[in-house]
């Protein structure tokens, strides 16, 4: 009963509020942006995570990208984000480890981009350690092994260039530029990076079938006493293709690369890293967080046969002590052919997230 | 600044038409679910995963790196016989601490009630094939070859094995299905968790606890070293999970706000 006059109340509010805010000059505003949400993923999973302090506009989508592509934040403006996310390697690269600034190799893989926004608990990198992709544009720029700039020379020269003042203006308004205002154009970009057209995405859409072999390997990886890759990886009803979640899936008795355990402190976070998403494998080798496997077929040979023991292996990694899962000849096989279902040729074509 | 005068009138609206202070008057409560989990009555904490320290009944020494459950449609029940349900489900996740609360959609007829209960699960009209985005996102998901709908728990550790091994442990409970014939053949295991008489008189917290080590005892004293894995196709596993089930939760309290 309460419910109407609730109703009616934020009404009054409302017409209350435009009313007083009529008479002024309004702040600028850039032209709002909505994400081009596939329908399937609006339908089967959360809302993307558009922070309120950083609204998606046509302005800033437009900045972010140019800033993206462009090796002016770089130290010796010799590379750029785009170096080593490239988008015809689905915004990675195709080395171990990537080349910063003077050649200097960081020490672990780069991860490819797309779908960030849908990163819930908003834990980027390996292990963690960026909690929003605003806060992750402030690694790359100033990390010796990557763009090995400082901010202060960052902003100077974009202040030079009457080009990016213009753009600035028209996606932040009046305003000096600063680090943060880079930040949130970077990441209004990376929002628009959305891969959701894979020939399995095809598939649930019943618009093409995939071969026996494809069916099997899907099989493969939902089953429970085969592959049982569905428990972190994901399934059918959601399109990410990972939980986004940490875990140590086996690669190591010990660990060079403490990974979550790092960040967190906890020594049971150890060798986790986060689940990489399975869209795109055939764009993104090598895999892993060092990179280490060159082939799909080394990557399902580490579950089948290649499990390390430690205190932190997932409970998930089952018969470690035989070395995993036990796949057949063909069951790899067909794994494999099912895995590159979910790999997105339109989106690495994609012209709208390419350097014009 | 200039919405500030219009919210205060509207909070102030609120606060006269919703909070009716004299008890008496009060016709509906604000309920939520508290879980609270123990291990044989020392509380059990996320502080206290990773430890291969408990032992279960069947002298298996393990721990818990993972714990997550579904129960819904929790209701009320009157000594008339009627009852009072309020729609919809609730992912616990101890891993992460969330869902430890659960606060009802809906209010509740202030009264003194029989019996509160839950659904451990899914009853089967609520376990349809990825309806809920919610559970989707959280890979709540059962495999479509297993018939589909959600999981209802999600219970993984390590144990000392036979060999004096860690071993990893999946216990995972979904509905049993048989799926060694041509046709999926399945039995419910989602069952009714009773917490006896509950009086709601204003706004209220009910305090629940699960002891974990209670899934490995009754009526079915656990086997770690004979089944620790692969238990969700397995449709006997899930049968005898449901039925140790029965046993886990108990009223802790409720409490009045
Ligand atoms: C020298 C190569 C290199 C450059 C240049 C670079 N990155 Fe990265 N990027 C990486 C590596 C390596 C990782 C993984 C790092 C880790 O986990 O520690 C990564 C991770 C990321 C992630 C996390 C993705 C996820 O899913 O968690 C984002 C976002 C990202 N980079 C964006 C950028 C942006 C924006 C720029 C430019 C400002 C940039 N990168 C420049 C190598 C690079
Ligand atoms: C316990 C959770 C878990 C399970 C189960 C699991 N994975 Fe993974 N997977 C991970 C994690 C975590 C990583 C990243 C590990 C790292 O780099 O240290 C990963 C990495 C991968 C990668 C590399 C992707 C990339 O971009 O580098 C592939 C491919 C992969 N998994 C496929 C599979 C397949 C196939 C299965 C089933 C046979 C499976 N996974 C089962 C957690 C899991």
């Amino acid at each position: 009963m309460k419910r109407p006059i609730i109703i009616v109340l934020f009404l009054m509010l409302l017409v209350a509020c435009s009313k007083s805010e009529g008479g002024e000059a309004p702040e600028y505003t850039a032209t709002p942006l909505s994400l081009d949400v596939p329908a399937f993923f609006q339908e089967n999973i959360l809302a993307p995570v558009i922070p309120i302090t950083n609204p998606l506009t046509e302005e800033g989508v437009a900045l972010g990208k140019k800033l993206f592509f462009d090796p002016i934040l770089s130290a010796d403006n010799s590379i750029s984000c785009a170096e080593c996310h490239a988008p015809s390697s689905a915004f990675t690269d195709t080395d171990r480890f990537s080349d910063g600034v003077n050649g200097v190799l960081g020490n672990r893989n780069a991860m490819p981009l797309f779908n960030l926004a849908w990163n819930f608990d908003e834990r980027f990198f390996w292990d963690g350690s960026a909690t929003s992709l605003e806060d992750q544009v402030f690694h790359p720029i100033t990390d010796a092994t990557e763009m090995a700039n400082t901010w202060e020379k960052v902003i100077g020269a974009l202040e030079a260039n009457s080009e990016y003042t213009d753009m600035f203006l028209s996606a932040f308004g009046e305003g000096e530029i600063d680090s943060l205002k880079v930040a949130r154009a970077i990441a209004q970009f990376e929002r628009t990076l959305i891969s959701g057209n894979s020939k399995f995405d095809r598939f649930l859409a019943g618009e093409l079938e995939l071969t026996e072999a494809e069916l099997n390997g899907r099989d493969v990886f939902m089953d429970e006493t085969r592959g049982d890759c569905f428990h972190c990886h994901g399934n059918p009803n959601n399109p990410l293709w990972t939980d986004n979640l940490f875990h140590n899936n086996g690669l190591d008795s010990t660990f060079v690369d403490l990974g979550l355990g790092r960040v967190t402190g906890d020594p049971a976070d150890n060798g986790k890293f986060k689940s990489p998403s399975l869209r795109n494998l055939a764009f993104t080798p090598p895999y892993m967080h060092d990179g280490r496997f060159a082939t799909l077929e080394e990557v399902i040979d580490h579950y089948s046969e290649g499990l390390q023991n430690s205190d932190t292996v997932d409970p998930l990694m089952k018969k470690v002590a035989q070395g995993g899962v036990q796949l057949t000849e063909q069951d790899k096989a067909d794994l494999k052919a099912f895995l590159l279902t979910l790999s997105d040729d339109e989106f690495i074509s994609n012209t709208a997230f390419r350097e014009q | 600044m200039k919405c500030i005068f219009p919210f205060l009138l509207l909070l102030a609206t609120l606060g006269v038409s919703c909070s009716d202070d004299d008890v008496s008057g009060q016709v509906a409560a604000q309920v939520s679910l508290r879980f609270n989990h123990n291990w044989d009555g020392e509380e059990f904490q996320t502080s206290n995963f990773n430890t291969v320290g408990y032992a279960n009944l069947n002298g298996e020494k393990m721990s818990v790196e993972r714990l997550r459950y579904l129960i819904s449609d929790v209701t009320f029940e009157s000594s008339d016989g009627s009852s009072f349900t309020v729609e919809g489900y609730n992912l616990v996740d101890l891993t992460n601490e969330t869902g430890l609360s659960y606060q009802l959609s809906d209010s509740v007829p202030v009264g003194n009630y029989t019996n509160v209960y839950f659904t451990f699960g899914f009853d089967n009209e609520d376990n349809q094939n990825g309806i809920y985005p919610d559970l989707n996102t959280a890979l709540w998901n059962v495999p479509e070859m297993l018939g589909g709908g959600y999981h209802y728990m999600q219970l993984e550790g390590k144990f000392i094995d036979s060999t004096q091994t860690e071993t990893g442990y999946q216990y995972h409970a979904i509905r049993a299905v048989d799926n060694s014939g041509e046709e999926l053949v399945f039995e419910d295991t989602f069952f009714q968790v009773d917490l006896g008489p509950v009086e709601i008189q204003q706004n209220s917290t009910i305090a629940i606890s699960m002891n974990i080590a209670e899934w490995f005892k009754n009526p079915n004293q656990w086997n770690l070293n004979q089944l620790h894995s692969m238990m969700m196709p397995n449709f006997e596993a899930q049968k005898a999970i449901s039925q140790n089930g029965k046993t886990v939760f108990s009223l802790e309290g409720v409490f009045q706000e």
